[in-house]
């Protein structure tokens, strides 16, 4: 079976997704997104042991051999990001027993989780295709059933934002396709490995550049890059708390992920970045975001937006390391997409069980919560301080490579860019701490006790604060799988 | 002038392409602005169909004899007719690989050319168009439920008007 696991671990899930929406029962649905997903898990570790030991997976959907057949293949770029997702996509599912009842009406339970599920399987489906049209399909599997969550929300505005992501995501999505039919048009394929060999020969053609145009302008709408990013803040205030924080995780990670894979594996780095130049859109807009939208983080009264322009912020520095297409700035990207997904992950659900038992999570109703909910706050804490950036925790990680990377690139200002932003980092979580900390909670006469959330909230929530720590403290796995992957993504020795 | 009447097919797609936008960008209008998005999207289905169409082709399917020579044949009759015109390289290609696939090089495909040859359209691009449809028409259908949701939530459709009534709460 183990041979299978690249199509098994979207086949799954796939066929999962419509039987959680037609069991009536919401915890006979949850049951089987729990399972879909620690499926995707156990899938996500097993191919990533597969990659690390034996190399590059190859896997033939249906025994038809590419460029003719669809091809699934994992290297360590894509079984990292397949794993990012997975865990994360495990992690929220546990979360969302609670978290979906309080929030959503009972009968559209099912219904949630079966888009849920769907949209977890078309992240790990782009991640695990060879197929640039392959990657499209997913990618509209992804963002069908994300727009449906987002709408989910309490808020009414929960569907305006949705219908604003759904327009400036199907935009995004529909240049990716010109984008891949204009390289369709030139090779007469649609395999990234076989696209790789061929667009060589045919990149002197207009056609070739415009296609490059089309897909990094599709991608960075999905990555929600400066100033592409107006569908996002509002998208994840208003969705609910767990799509928020499986979202927030893993779609603009993948979104990342599709841009490295076009640039180096298909298009090649040597096209992208010294001929088309791309780095130098790339790092003005990333730059322009990181400060831009950490400030802008500063002055928003709700915890969700806040984290939401951070959100903007750190994908920022994700496509500076990219941008710096060097082996260090590539790793230091990589290694950001996993523990960006690990912190944030821990701040929206930290503030889902603020949801939970507070009813809202503005800062005025924030008042006083580190003495009520003082798990919940201290899960938050620690997410920000990996946010800020802190030794002992991935943000420290991500930081120390990202900075590195500029530093060996001779691009001092960057650096200290980098570290200017994480003071203003400081300044937004401090924010929401010291609302939780420093002021009195305000209505005490009736209920001072503790509010504290249930543990089916507080135990995801914490184990995700623990694998913050772990690979704060020992980051050698993690840096050893992102600079191997970055090896492979610039072509330099793939292990 | 031939190179304008030449590439009908791109302008039209074009047009179609900037009109979707303008309508997406300029309205306010819920509705209207999904309208512009499925132009928009058409405009693309038109551009992957006029991709893989051969002048005077025929459906893709398989006429006369059985087995992989004619059938290697036929593609070899798509590839040498197509001549110049671009969407016929993309063929040329796609044959080069139904040929592979039929355990033949392409150059032995191309001897064998003369016996039987029917030439017909790219069918890949039309197929994967297909799928493109679906997503297109998943994408207004979610769309569209959005909208009398938000309907019967605001009273409204027009984004001014939401915009408003969310800045006043």
């Amino acid at each position: 079976m183990s041979e299978h696991l690249p199509v098994l671990l979207v086949v799954v899930p796939l066929l999962a997704a419509p039987v959680a929406a037609l069991v009536p029962h919401p915890r006979v649905a949850w049951a089987i997104t729990v399972g879909a997903a620690g499926w995707a898990l156990y899938a996500a570790t097993g191919l990533l042991g597969r990659v690390m030991e034996e190399g590059v997976i190859r896997y033939e959907l249906g025994g038809w051999s590419p460029p003719l057949g669809i091809e699934y293949r994992v290297d360590a770029v894509n079984a990292w990001v397949i794993l990012i997702v997975a865990t994360i996509g495990a992690i929220t599912a546990l979360y969302a027993l609670r978290s979906v009842e309080r929030e959503l009406e009972r009968d559209r339970i099912p219904l949630f989780y079966a888009a849920f599920i769907l949209c977890m399987t078309g992240l790990l489906g782009i991640a695990v295709t060879g197929d640039v049209f392959n990657v499209f399909v997913f990618l509209e599997i992804s963002s069908l059933s994300a727009y449906g969550l987002i709408a989910m929300g309490q808020d009414r505005r929960a569907l305006t934002s949705s219908y604003q992501y759904l327009i400036m995501g199907s935009v995004g999505a529909t240049f990716i396709v010109i984008g891949i039919g204009l390289m369709y048009g030139m090779t007469g394929t649609l395999n990234m490995m076989d696209l790789a060999e061929r667009l060589p020969a045919v990149m002197d053609t207009r056609t070739i550049p415009v296609a490059f145009a089309f897909l990094t302008v599709g991608f960075s709408l999905k990555l929600a890059l400066f100033p592409l990013h107006l569908w996002l803040p509002n998208a994840y205030t208003f969705a609910p708390s767990t799509v928020t924080a499986f979202i927030a995780s893993t779609a603009t990670k993948v979104a990342v992920y599709m841009m490295l894979r076009f640039f180096f594996t298909v298009f090649g780095a040597a096209f992208a970045f010294d001929v088309m130049n791309v780095d130098m859109i790339l790092l003005p807009l990333s730059l322009v975001a990181i400060f831009s939208m950490s400030l802008v983080a500063i002055y928003q009264d709700n915890a969700k937006r806040l984290l939401a322009y951070s959100s903007v912020a750190q994908i920022g520095y994700m496509v500076l390391g990219i941008s710096f297409a060097t082996v260090m700035g590539l790793t230091a990207g990589i290694i950001h997409l996993f523990n960006h997904a690990l912190m944030k992950a821990v701040l929206f659900m930290a503030l889902g069980a603020v949801f939970y038992r507070v009813g809202s999570v503005e800062l005025e109703a924030m008042r006083g919560l580190g003495k009520r909910m003082p798990w919940t706050m201290g899960a938050f804490v620690a997410g920000g301080l990996s946010l800020i950036g802190v030794p002992l925790t991935v943000g420290f990680i991500s930081k120390w490579y990202l900075i590195t990377g500029a530093l060996e690139k001779g691009w001092w200002p960057v650096a200290v860019l980098v570290l200017i932003t994480s003071l203003m980092a400081v300044i937004y979580v401090w924010k929401v701490i010291e609302v939780a900390y420093f002021h009195e909670f305000p209505g005490s006469e009736d209920d001072d006790g503790a509010l504290e959330a249930p543990l089916a909230l507080l135990i995801p929530t914490w184990a995700l604060v623990f694998v913050n720590v772990y690979f704060g403290v020992d980051a050698s796995l993690t840096s050893r799988i992102a600079g191997d992957a970055a090896r492979i993504l610039l072509g330099e020795g793939a292990p | 002038m031939n190179f304008l009447v030449g590439h009908y097919n791109y302008e039209v797609v074009i047009l179609l392409m900037m009109v979707g936008f303008y309508i997406l960008i300029s309205r306010g209008n819920l509705v209207k602005k999904l309208l512009g998005l499925s132009l928009f999207q058409t405009s693309v289905f038109i551009m992957y169909i006029s991709l893989g169409k051969v002048a005077g082709g025929t459906a893709p399917i398989l006429m006369g004899g059985h087995g992989g020579d004619d059938h290697a044949a036929e593609d070899a009759g798509g590839h040498a007719v197509g001549g110049a015109d671009q969407a016929a390289e993309v063929l040329g290609n796609a044959a080069a690989e139904v040929a592979q696939a039929a355990g033949q090089t392409a150059e032995a495909a191309g001897h064998a050319s003369g016996a039987g040859e029917v030439l017909y359209s790219n069918p890949l691009p039309h197929v994967l168009i297909l799928t493109a449809i679906v997503v297109g028409i998943a994408t207004t259908a979610v769309g569209l439920s959005l909208v009398i949701r938000i309907k019967e939530s605001y009273g409204t459709i027009e984004e001014d008007e939401i915009h408003d009534m969310d800045e006043s709460l």
